[in-house]
Parts: C-alpha cells; structure tokens; sequence
C-alpha cells in the first residue's frame, strides 16, 4: 500500500498541494482526477522523490521513501510521463530496454533486445521500430513506446501520468484498453492521473479527486456516480455551472 | 532618502545575486568532480561525446586557425618593417599562435559550438522531463549526461588546440611565402627554431581548462533552465556568454600564472 499523509508542496508562492492524504491499496488502479495545473504530476513526481513535498511523509508498504536504498525503491516502479518523455539521442529498443543495459538490472545486450522487443509486442509495436528514433514516431506510437518502457523490467507499481491526452478518440480508447489489460495481467498497483472520463471508467477500480490542493472525494469507481458531491459531479459531467470556477 | 537608497540596494541585491551564482556554480563543480571519480561510468557516453566535441568541431576550428594565422602574418609584416624587423614575422606568429591565439580562439569556437548545443540539448531534456524519466529509471544524470561531456571536453579541447595552432602556424606559412617574399625552408626553420616546448604546452593546459568551462557551463545552465522553450534559450545564451567571458578571463589568469615569473 501507498500512504500518502498531510502532503504540501508550494512553489515560489504557488500553494499546489495543501495536505494531500490518500490511500493507494496494492494491486488496485488508483485513478486520479483533477482540473489542469492542480497539481496531479506534482503528486506522483513526489512519491517518486523527483519532487520533495515541503510537509508530509509517504509511505510503501509502511516504509518512509525517504529512507533505504532509492535504487531499490525505483526499481519497483515504472512511470510514463505525460509528453512521453523518450530519449531521442537513441533508438526506441534503446529506449525501452534502457534499465536493462546499465546498473543493477544490467543484461547482456542481447538479451535486453530480446525484452525489449517482447515488449514492444505486447504495447502492439512490431520489430521494425525498434530501430527508429522517437520523433520519427507519432503521438500514439510514443505513448505505447512510453508504455513499454515503463513494463521493461516488470515493475510492482505503474504510475500513468495523462495516458490519452494530445491522441484522437480511437487511439485513446486503445491505449485505455491496453493499459486496462497490463494492470490485470501483470497484477500491478497502478496509478493513472488524467481529466479524461472514458479513461476513468475504462482503467479505474478506485477514484480520487484533487481540487484545490487536497482529496476532494475517493471511493471505489461504483461509487462515483451517486457520490453526491458537488464538484465531483460538475468534473465527472464536465458542466461549466458549478462550484468549481473556470476561467472563462 | 529612499531616492538615495534605492541604486545603493539595487547594487546590492546584484553583488548578492551574483555571489550567489558564484557559490551555485563552485558547489556545481566540487559534485562534477565528486561523480567524476565514483561509479557507475558510462565510457560509452563519453566516447559519444568525444566525437561529438572533438571531431565535429574540426571545420570550424582549422578554418578559424587559418585565416587567424595568415591575418597574423601580414599585421607583424607591416609592423615588424617599421623597425626593419620583419624577420620576426614567423616566430611571432608561431608564438601568438601557441601561447594565446590558438587557444583562445578554439575556446571561444568551443563556447559558441559546443556551449550552446550542450546546454541546448540538456535543458530540452529537462522542460520534455527526460531527466525525470532519467532518475526514475535510476540513472543519475551528473553520472550519465555532465560527467561524459565535461571529461569529453577536457580531453578533446587540447588536441583541438594543438591542431588549431599547427593550421594557424600554417597559416602564416602560405602568407608569408606566396606574398610576403620568405623563403619557404628559412620560415619553417625559423619556427622551429624559436619555439620552446613550454609555449606548446602551455597553450594545451589552456585548452583543457577552457572546454572544462565550457562543457560546465553548458550542463549548468541546461539543467537550471526555466520550463518551456523560451527558458532553453535562455539557458543556451547563458551558457555561450558566461563561458565565453570566462574563458577571456581564466585566459589572463593562466597567462599570469605561467608567464609573469
Ligand atoms: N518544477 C516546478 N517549478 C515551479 N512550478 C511548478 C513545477 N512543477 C509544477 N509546477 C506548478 O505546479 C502546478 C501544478 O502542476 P502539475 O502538477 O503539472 O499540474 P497537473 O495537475 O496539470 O499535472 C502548476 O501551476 C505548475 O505551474
Ligand atoms: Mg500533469
């Protein structure tokens, strides 16, 4: 389990989480929701330690992240970024492979491009892109280059940051659907952020809402419909009335 | 009064912030060298940027030295001959060359070239959160992107130098014998003769000095850049200027060091 307790970040004089406190239950995909600019990424770059919280503490499996060996740590994880994040001095199986060909997971060369290749498979990617570069690539292939990346070295926990934005409906709902498939087939705890409701109810067991800085509502995805919240309902049914103010 | 005060405090706020830069930029250094000499390596990254320091910088370099070294010959020609020393002319340029041309000029081509597309290629990565994706793949991106460019540069700088120097030797060579009248043997003999092996030398430590500055400077500011593509080229013109006026500065500094006793 992932615990997130009292979590505050501020930068400059930018207040963006104000006492996060939320429950991340293993093997459930956690989905997170929120307006832009609320702080979602910030939330997960923060239990990867790429972001230090000004308060709070974060735990994994009752264990602070801040102590023990982070090597250890982020090799149980796997992340993709929201713009993809990919290398483009090297090729894609570069790219996926990456963990694989230096430090504690290091193999042989070969056998990285075997994984690699097997996992590009499984994201729907045939053997000839392994040698492109990413920007020869287009947006959808990137997020699935993206994906395999983040399952190369069979990771416990995934952290999905905007899996759908900037693609087109249909590729959306494919990469919603691929996303659902690795979580259940790899047992996975999975947290995915996005403001993107098809994404929602395709990959979530759980919910949760940050708005103005905390967890504005969590529940399991059952419950979100006849939660009988205010914003949550405004967000989930994308009105413009409501008690969340847009700027217009 | 606060009419009085306010260019005293402005004064101050900007000894302070510079100061301030100061002690980012030597901390900067002192965890460059710290990770320099602590595993993981990645000679393969380094091999990358070698050649990328090294060898695509030759054109600019050989071309700069050139026309550097023939100007050279024609001004010492045309000064030297007011006081009837225009024998001078190829120990001279041999000299300027070596100690303070050479590697000047290669370091200011090396700002410019390898400054800017360092910083320019390291602050992209940090605004599309490569360097993000680089930690959480567990890769420290000191070890990973500034120790090979920095060891890169020291390395690659000096070779430059010495390549630049023989080009601008050359330079003056083609100068002085097609227009200035020198007999070919008598120029090449006396450059030979007149150089000392410390002027050489002394010119290379330059050289390593200077790409040190320059690759630091380009991974510094690359990796402090603001988001967005406006804070790259912040970042890139930071890198090319404050390497650029280090290097004229370290280049006194050195200078006074190896030649005032
Ligand atoms: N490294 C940073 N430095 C300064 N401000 C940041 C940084 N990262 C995020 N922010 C700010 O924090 C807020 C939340 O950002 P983010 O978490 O990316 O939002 P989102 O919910 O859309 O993912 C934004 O206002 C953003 O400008
Ligand atoms: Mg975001």
């Amino acid at each position: 389990m992932i615990a997130l307790e009292e979590i505050s970040k501020t930068f400059g004089t930018n207040q963006v989480l104000r006492g996060v406190e939320l429950e991340i239950a293993t093997g459930r995909s956690m989905v997170i929701i929120g307006g832009s600019g609320t702080g979602k990424s910030v939330l997960l770059k923060c239990i990867l330690g790429l972001v230090t919280p000004d308060a709070g503490r974060i735990t994994i499996d009752g264990q602070d992240i801040t102590t023990g060996d982070r090597d250890v740590m982020l090799s149980r994880f796997g992340m993709l970024f929201q713009g993809g994040a990919l290398f483009d001095s090297m090729p894609v199986w570069q790219n996926v492979a990456f963990r694989l060909l230096s430090g504690r997971l290091r193999r042989s060369r070969d056998d990285a491009r075997a994984v690699a290749l097997a996992k590009l498979r499984r994201v729907g990617l045939g053997a000839d892109v392994a040698d492109r570069y990413p920007a020869e690539l287009s947006g959808g292939m990137q997020k699935r280059v993206g994906l395999a990346r983040a399952i190369a070295a069979d990771p416990e926990i995934i952290f999905f940051d905007e899996p759908t934005t900037g693609l087109d409906p249909i590729m959306a709902g494919v990469i919603n659907t691929l996303i659902r498939e690795i979580v259940t087939e790899l047992g996975v705890t999975a947290v995915t952020i996005t403001h993107d409701m098809s994404s929602v109810r395709a990959i979530a067991d759980d919910v949760a809402m940050l708005h103005a800085g905390k967890i504005r509502w969590t529940g399991p995805i059952g419950a979100m419909d006849d939660a009988g919240d205010p914003y949550l309902e405004q967000f989930v049914h994308g009105r413009a009335e409501g008690p969340i103010e847009a700027l217009r | 009064m606060t009419g009085l005060t306010a260019p005293l405090a402005s004064v101050g706020r900007s000894t302070l912030q510079f100061l301030a830069s100061i002690g980012r930029v030597s901390l900067y250094v002192v965890q460059i060298l710290r990770h320099m000499v602590t595993p993981p390596f990645y000679p393969e990254e380094l091999l990358k940027a070698v050649l990328r320091i090294g060898y695509f910088s030759l054109p600019v370099v050989g071309l700069t030295a050139l026309f550097t070294g023939a100007a050279l010959a024609l001004q010492i020609f045309a000064g030297g001959s007011r006081f009837n020393a225009e024998a001078v002319v190829p120990s001279i340029v041999a000299i300027g060359m070596v100690r303070e041309l050479g590697p000047v000029l290669v370091g200011l081509m090396i700002a410019g070239r390898v400054g800017a597309s360092v910083a320019a290629e390291i602050g992209t990565m940090k605004v599309t959160e490569q360097i993000d994706a680089l930690l959480t793949l567990s890769t420290h991106p000191m070890k990973y992107l500034v120790v090979p460019r920095v060891l890169a540069a020291v390395l690659t700088v000096p070779i430059l130098v010495a390549i630049g120097d023989s080009i601008g030797i050359l330079g003056g060579y083609l100068v002085g014998v097609t227009t200035l009248g020198f007999n070919a043997a008598a120029y090449l003999q006396n450059t030979v003769d007149f150089l000392e092996q410390w002027d050489v030398l002394s010119g290379l430590i330059k050289g390593g000095v200077f790409g040190f500055v320059v690759a630091t400077m380009g991974c510094y500011h690359g990796m402090s850049s603001a988001r967005g593509a406006q804070g790259v080229g912040r970042a890139t013109i930071n890198a090319v200027v404050s390497s650029s006026a280090l290097i004229l500065a370290s280049n006194y500094l050195l200078t006074s060091i190896f030649f005032s006793a």
